[in-house]
Order: structure tokens, then C-alpha cells, then sequence
């Protein structure tokens, strides 16, 4: 249950039936150190949520515990916000600024302790479109989500997705255009897993402003996400589906 | 006539589509535009006299990414005043009497600090450098267009002021969202209309992101929210993938329909953004020459 005062009013944004039972259970324990975390991650008080995790992990809270019960559940509360228009790119990225704050105390343990990510997932923008900001927004929350993700920048080559999806042994792989005249190399690069033999081993998600569902399908791809918080919920989608 | 006294007389039209007609001239996917503007002048020039031709009162120059920050993507930073001055010229070097060359300004694609790494300073240097190419290239005018964030538009437009008198259009692009009309910072229309005007801008507008149908509620609300004269461009649709070829499926016919109604609200100047072509600026002239 919510106890914090601050987290009590973030949480009223939740409107949704099922999304009140699913993000207040992720408060369920009633820790007030984590709903601190939380708040101060929804608020964008990045040097603040640095200071309360490495505070937590100090007192024996197990990393798993401040990245679940904190970081990602305030991240929760942040994606409910974006999609319903309360929040926009700006809020975003400075809430996700703090959960990278904190998430520098909590990856090193989950490195050391052999965890594992719920999935591991390629993300690039497609040849020939050097446009990022949407793409980044992403990984920002696919990383906020509990995504291990690896980057390959702007006009990314198909080999390189599928080189990228060897080496990470990858599940997933997000795509994102920003222009038309770039947006059927999506269709491409999902032709290049073909004639690799490996569309079968992984799931291809789409995205980007022009990107619309329709395009998705004729391109052949697994998923479309229509903002960041949609890319995340798509990815969960796509590993629950493997 | 000046471009701002021909706004108090009659209904203006600007030009349609940029990339996809550079695209039949040879521009790459994802290549560089205002490269055109040093190597295929041919194609810039014919454009811009085609939308003269087919009944535009203005053109905007092949210089949307002619900021330094995205000519540094391709490498050409340091071209930034010379592909903004020739893209003005080749427009100019086609302008008939009595018709304008508006200098095209997109988005920088960086964030102001502190939400990203560019200082105003920085952005304002940038902004300054594609405007000095502009002028002296010829333009009567500057649009700010596609942009998102509002700190970025104020910057440019009072940057353009203290440059020169000419008009300045400061146009944004909305997403229509569960709580009405947003850009993706989260800038409303009415917002957007008031910022714009305290700026010193001429003209509010918005452009892209979405069809003609959309747009006429846009419309309603800036003409609604706007102390200024208001301006749409709007796409030609949605794209959508045929066959692996982009397209933008609104008719010129059905666009007119949309814009009749864009007019009746109060708008002041139409003109096309991704999609439209010259039949569609064609039957748009129709549309005002029949009801001027």
C-alpha cells in the first residue's frame, strides 16, 4: 500500500482499473524508503534518488528489491503519465535521468551477482536516418522497464542488427525511423534476418513518427510501439510471446 | 507589395512537398538535402519554379536542415552559410514579381540545456549562422517550422529579429493525444499561438504530423487562440507503405475540401507539407482564385 504523501497524489494519475491493482501492487509492500525512491524518480530528483538507493543498499536492501519496488515502479507511474498526455518528452527524460542516477548503484551488484535481465534487446535507428531522440527515449525506458539493452546509434546497417543479435544473444530487436524515405529499411533489414536464416530467433519490433501499425504489418514486423512507453509494453509482450 | 501587406489583402498559398520531389532528382534515402544546393542546382531551381508555376504566392528554400547541428551529422558544419545562401538564391533566381521566398528553419534536433548539451548561446550561434546565409541569399521572409519545443522557436524568432524586419512564421507540429493537441514537448496550441505572438513573430502556424481532416481542428484552435494571422501546411495524409513504396494517399480534391473548411475558419495561408505536389498546390490556387 502507498503510504508516502507525495507517491499518494503521483498514483491518482493511474485511473486505469487493471493498472491501479498492477502498479499499487508493486507498492504492496508499504516500504517507505522505496516509495521515497519511487516519488523522487516520478519528480525527476535525480541527485536525490542516487543518494536514496545507495542509502538503501547500505541498509541490506537487496538490489532486485530497489530496482523492482523502487526504480521501476515509479518508472510505472512516469509511462502511465506520458501516454495519458500528463507528462511529455521533457518529464520523461529527466525522470529518466534519475533512474540512471540510480540504477549506477544498482547494476554493478546485479552484474557481480550473475542476474539476469527479463530480456536483452538491439536497438538502432535504420539506415540512412540519423535521428535519435525517439529511439533514445526507448532505451531509456526499456532500461527503466528491467530491459538490458545495447545501442547501435543512427543508420544502422542490417548486418550490424544481426551481428549485434549474435554477440548479445538477443531476443528482441526495436527499430526506429524518423523519415519516410528511410522507413522501408526496416523492411530490409527484416528481409537481411531472413536471408540469414535467423528471423525465426528473434522478435522485431518498429517505431518512430511516421511508423504507423499498418506499416508494421506490411513491413513484416513482430510488434509496433507507438511511443516509448508502448515499446516497452510491446517488448514485454514479445518476451512473455517467446 | 511586401509579403506582410499582401497577408492584409488576400489569402496566400505557399508550396508543398520538398524531399520527395528531390528524391526523383537523385536525392539518396537519409542524404544530405541542402547538399543539393552546391550539387544538383538544376533540381532545386526547377522545383521552386514549379510551385511558382502551379500557382504558389511563396516557396520555401531547400534549407529545413540547415542547421549547423544537422549539417554536422553529414559532416558539412562548416557549409552552413553557403548551402543556406545558395538554397535562398536558386529559390530567388525564379521569383517572380509580387512573390516571395520564405527561408526555411527546422528543428536543430538538440535539446536547450539543461535538458540537453547545447547552451542558448550555442543554439543562438547556429540559428544565426543559417539566417545571415538566408538574407543574403535574398529570402523576404523566415519559417521556423516543425519545431517542438518552445524554448527552441522563441530563440530562433527573436534571433531572426534582431537580424532584419522581414516576416518571421513560427510553426509547430502537434500530435493529437488523449488530452487533446500536444507537440511531443508538450506545448498546447494555445500556448504555442501566445509564445509565438510575445516572440515578435508575424505569423502563428503549425505544419506536418498530421492529414487535412486533423487539421482542421488544429486550425480552429489557433485561429481561436492566435492574436496573429494563422497558417497550415498540412501533410497529405498519413504515410503509408504500398508495395514497399511510401505514400501519402490525400487527393488534391479531398485536401481542397479540408482547406475550404481551414478558410471559412479564419485561416489566412495554406500550403502543403510531406505528400503534397504540384497538382495539389494547383488545385489549392483554384480554391482561393475562386473564392477571391
Amino acid at each position: 500500500m502507498i503510504k508516502h504523501e507525495g507517491l499518494k497524489e503521483e498514483f491518482k494519475y493511474v485511473t486505469n482499473p487493471d493498472e491501479q491493482e498492477h502498479i499499487g501492487g508493486l507498492f504492496a509492500s508499504g516500504d517507505m524508503l522505496m516509495q521515497e525512491i519511487a516519488y523522487n524518480l516520478i519528480t525527476g530528483q535525480n541527485d536525490q534518488v542516487g543518494i536514496l538507493v545507495k542509502q538503501a543498499l547500505d541498509e541490506d536492501y537487496t538490489a532486485n528489491i530497489v530496482l523492482d519496488d523502487g526504480l521501476i515502479a515509479g518508472m510505472a507511474i512516469v509511462g502511465v503519465k506520458f501516454r495519458d498526455n500528463i507528462i511529455f518528452v521533457p518529464e520523461v527524460l529527466i525522470s529518466a535521468r534519475a533512474m540512471k542516477a540510480g540504477m549506477e548503484h544498482i547494476e554493478p551488484i546485479l552484474s557481480a551477482s550473475g542476474v539476469k535481465p527479463i530480456g536483452t534487446v538491439i536497438m538502432g535507428t535504420v539506415k540512412g536516418d540519423l535521428h535519435d531522440i525517439g529511439k533514445n527515449l526507448c532505451i531509456m525506458m526499456l532500461r527503466g522497464g528491467g530491459f538490458s539493452v545495447h545501442d547501435l546509434g543512427v543508420d544502422t546497417k542490417p548486418d550490424d542488427f544481426i551481428d549485434a543479435v549474435m554477440e548479445h544473444d538477443a531476443a528482441i530487436v526495436g527499430m526506429s525511423a524518423l523519415l519516410t524515405t528511410t522507413m522501408p529499411n526496416m523492411g530490409t533489414t527484416i528481409e537481411a534476418f531472413e536471408d540469414a536464416g535467423m528471423r525465426e530467433e528473434v522478435k522485431i519490433m518498429v517505431g518512430g513518427a511516421p511508423v504507423t501499425q499498418e506499416f508494421a504489418d506490411e513491413m513484416g514486423a513482430d510488434a509496433y510501439g507507438a511511443n516509448a512507453v508502448d515499446c516497452v509494453q510491446k517488448a514485454k509482450d514479445l518476451s512473455a510471446a517467446k | 507589395m511586401n509579403f506582410k501587406d499582401a497577408l492584409k489583402t488576400k489569402i496566400i498559398l505557399g508550396d508543398g512537398a520538398t524531399g520527395t520531389f528531390l528524391q526523383k532528382r537523385g536525392l539518396e534515402p537519409g542524404g544530405c538535402p541542402e547538399l543539393m544546393n552546391s550539387e544538383k542546382q538544376d533540381a532545386v531551381i526547377e522545383m521552386a519554379s514549379r510551385y511558382f508555376e502551379s500557382g504558389s504566392d511563396f516557396v520555401l528554400t531547400n534549407t529545413f536542415g540547415g542547421s549547423p547541428f544537422m549539417l554536422k551529422k553529414y559532416g558539412f558544419e562548416d557549409k552552413t552559410y553557403e548551402f543556406n545562401k545558395a538554397g535562398a538564391e536558386l529559390a530567388a533566381s525564379v521569383c517572380p514579381n509580387n512573390k516571395f521566398v520564405i527561408g526555411s528553419i527546422g528543428p536543430t534536433g538538440e535539446f536547450l540545456k539543461p535538458l540537453g548539451n547545447v547552451s542558448e548561446d550555442e543554439m543562438a550561434d547556429g540559428f544565426k549562422r543559417q539566417i545571415e546565409g538566408l538574407l543574403n541569399g535574398g529570402v523576404h521572409g523566415i519559417i521556423f517550422e516543425t519545431q517542438m519545443a518552445i524554448e527552441e522557436l522563441i530563440l530562433g524568432i527573436k534571433t531572426a529579429k534582431s537580424f532584419c524586419d522581414l516576416p518571421v512564421i513560427g510553426s509547430m507540429v502537434f500530435d493529437k493525444g488523449p488530452r487533446g493537441f500536444f507537440t511531443m514537448m508538450g506545448v498546447s496550441p494555445e500556448k504555442a499561438a501566445n509564445e509565438i505572438y510575445n516572440a515578435g513573430a508575424d505569423i502563428v502556424a503549425t505544419n506536418c504530423g498530421n492529414g487535412s481532416e486533423i487539421m482542421i481542428d488544429l486550425a480552429s484552435e489557433l485561429v481561436n487562440f492566435s492574436k496573429l494571422p494563422v497558417m497550415i501546411q498540412s501533410n497529405a495524409g498519413i504515410p503509408k507503405i504500398v508495395k514497399g513504396k511510401v505514400i501519402y494517399d490525400e487527393k488534391p480534391e479531398y485536401m481542397k475540401e479540408n482547406y475550404q473548411k481551414m478558410l471559412n475558419l479564419g485561416v489566412k495561408i495554406i500550403g502543403g507539407c510531406c505528400g503534397t505536389t504540384f497538382d495539389h498546390i494547383n488545385v489549392f490556387r483554384n480554391l482561393i482564385n475562386e473564392i477571391d
